[in-house]
């Protein structure tokens, strides 16, 4: 069942179903020279849910996560942030976001701690010291707060990247493979957080090539093939990875 | 206005912690720079008749090319390990990160400078204490921090960007180094400092220029 169906939902004033999608990206294209990257890509991800987008290597699903986080233009096609246009409204759909990319975003010879206060300083945050504790806590990263993030493991420097993108209590995740460098520990962390019932309301989209991943969080499974989305399925915490496995090559072809 | 000076002093902050950790951009223009003043000290041995000629623009080169190696260094830093995006990220205007990391350089390359200073009076025979230079080191430095941030951010993305960047931002700072150049001499020759006034006025004006039309120009830089 997608988890916008829980019970906590019934807070909000208005239904998650009523209001319009997080992310609606419309008839997207992207070109890097003559080689279309994204051809006319639909994607809506509604409140509260956490959407998958299924990819192999070159689907395209990078240069998704450049455009949805307003780092680059897309040639052709709309997209809205929260009802906002991210390349018209940058600034206010970027404090809405929080992004995980490949790469970790820290600087080598600060300290986590201080790399995470640049962040809030940087975000405009108010209690600062407060908001480093409880994302370094609940990622376990307490004690390594005051160790320089160059001598830290890629795992670690990796859960300072998520700690990093929840700093501002963000309404919307956009990660980019999440898992890759994670060992099975942070895994189940970063999956506790992803679907962490405080945040209902937050809706995530994670690009990966993982079906297994997909089947841990996802409420939803969009499947990225030649840059467009080829099929979408709502699917469930009990979902055999065997079968988005199935539903992905019957959708992408063999090769894929 | 507060919300626009945060991350400006935020970068600032980040850069001076950074250089404080590292010492890469103040140790490497600072040898870099005293090698320059060295090496011509003993090519054009200074007499009390060539000093007031020569003396000024083996100063301005020694700060010029040794800037350069600081400025590639600048946005190095934030490419290497994809912290350029993270800055990019963040909801503040592009000209604010601009303005953050010009600044930064602004400091590290006046720092150079008043270390550089004493060194240079002393290998070429002139008087240590010369406020008159203060002044214009800070407008010509502002103008070259400020074009060296804009060709550095340029510069980054390429593949020889340590090549690049003197070609792109040497050519552009002309005006200003000229201007440097020449009213250095002028102090350093003790001449009337009235003539003065003819200099720093152009220097103004073009520091003035690069910090409107620099930040415009960083949007398209960093957009992809």
């Amino acid at each position: 069942m997608p988890r916008s169906s829980r019970g906590d939902k019934q807070k909000m004033a208005q239904s998650p179903s009523q209001l319009p999608p997080a992310i609606a990206a419309r008839g997207l294209h992207k070109s890097y020279g003559r080689a279309g990257v994204l051809r006319g890509l639909d994607l809506d991800v509604p409140w509260g849910e956490v959407v998958i987008v299924l990819g192999s290597n070159g689907s395209g699903k990078t240069t998704l996560m450049r455009v949805l986080t307003t780092l680059t233009r897309p040639d052709n096609g709309s997209v809205l942030i929260g009802g906002l246009d991210p390349h018209k409204l940058g600034r206010q759909v970027r404090s809405q976001i929080g992004v995980v990319t490949h790469d970790p975003l820290l600087y080598d010879d600060l300290t986590g701690y201080e790399n995470l206060r640049f962040v809030t300083r940087m975000f405009g945050l108010d209690r600062a010291d407060e908001r480093i504790e409880v994302a370094a806590e609940r990622l376990g990263l307490s004690a390594r707060l005051h160790q320089r993030v160059g001598t830290l493991s890629h795992g670690l420097k990796k859960r300072f990247t998520i700690a990093r993108a929840l700093l501002h209590d963000p309404k919307i995740l956009l990660m980019d493979e999440p898992e890759s460098g994670l060992d099975q520990e942070s895994q189940t962390t970063l999956d506790t957080l992803i679907r962490d019932p405080a945040t209902s309301f937050r809706s995530v989209l994670i690009t990966t090539h993982s079906p297994e991943r997909a089947a841990a969080v996802g409420d939803r499974v969009a499947i990225l093939a030649k840059g467009l989305i080829a099929h979408t399925e709502p699917i469930g915490r009990d979902t055999d990875p065997d079968a988005i496995r199935r539903l992905y090559a019957e959708h992408t072809g063999p090769g894929q | 206005m507060r919300a626009y000076l945060d991350p400006i002093l935020a970068l600032v902050w980040k850069d001076i912690l950074l250089e404080l950790r590292t010492k890469d951009i103040v140790v490497s223009v600072l040898v870099f720079s005293l090698l320059v003043i060295v090496v011509f000290n003993f090519a054009i041995e200074p007499s009390p008749a060539n000093v007031g000629i020569v003396a000024p623009g083996v100063l301005w080169i020694a700060y010029i090319f040794g800037g350069v190696l600081g400025l590639t260094r600048s946005f190095g830093l934030e490419r290497d390990s994809g912290n350029l995006r993270g800055l990019m990220l963040s909801p503040v205007s592009r000209d604010a990160i601009f303005f953050g990391k010009m600044l930064a350089n602004f400091l590290f390359m006046m720092l150079v400078e008043l270390m550089v200073f004493p060194v240079f009076a002393v290998l070429f025979n002139l008087p240590l204490w010369q406020p008159e230079l203060l002044p214009i080191a800070m407008l010509a430095t502002l103008g070259i921090s400020t074009i060296g941030t804009l060709f550095s951010a340029m510069a980054v993305s390429t593949r020889a960007r340590e090549v690049m960047l003197p070609l792109l931002f040497l050519p552009a700072a002309v005006p200003i180094i000229i201007a440097a150049v020449e009213t250095t001499g002028l102090v350093l020759r003790e001449q009337e400092l009235t003539d003065l006034a003819a200099w720093l006025p152009l220097m103004a004006a073009f520091d003035a220029v690069f910090l409107v039309v620099c930040p415009v120009a960083f949007h398209f830089v960093v957009e992809d």
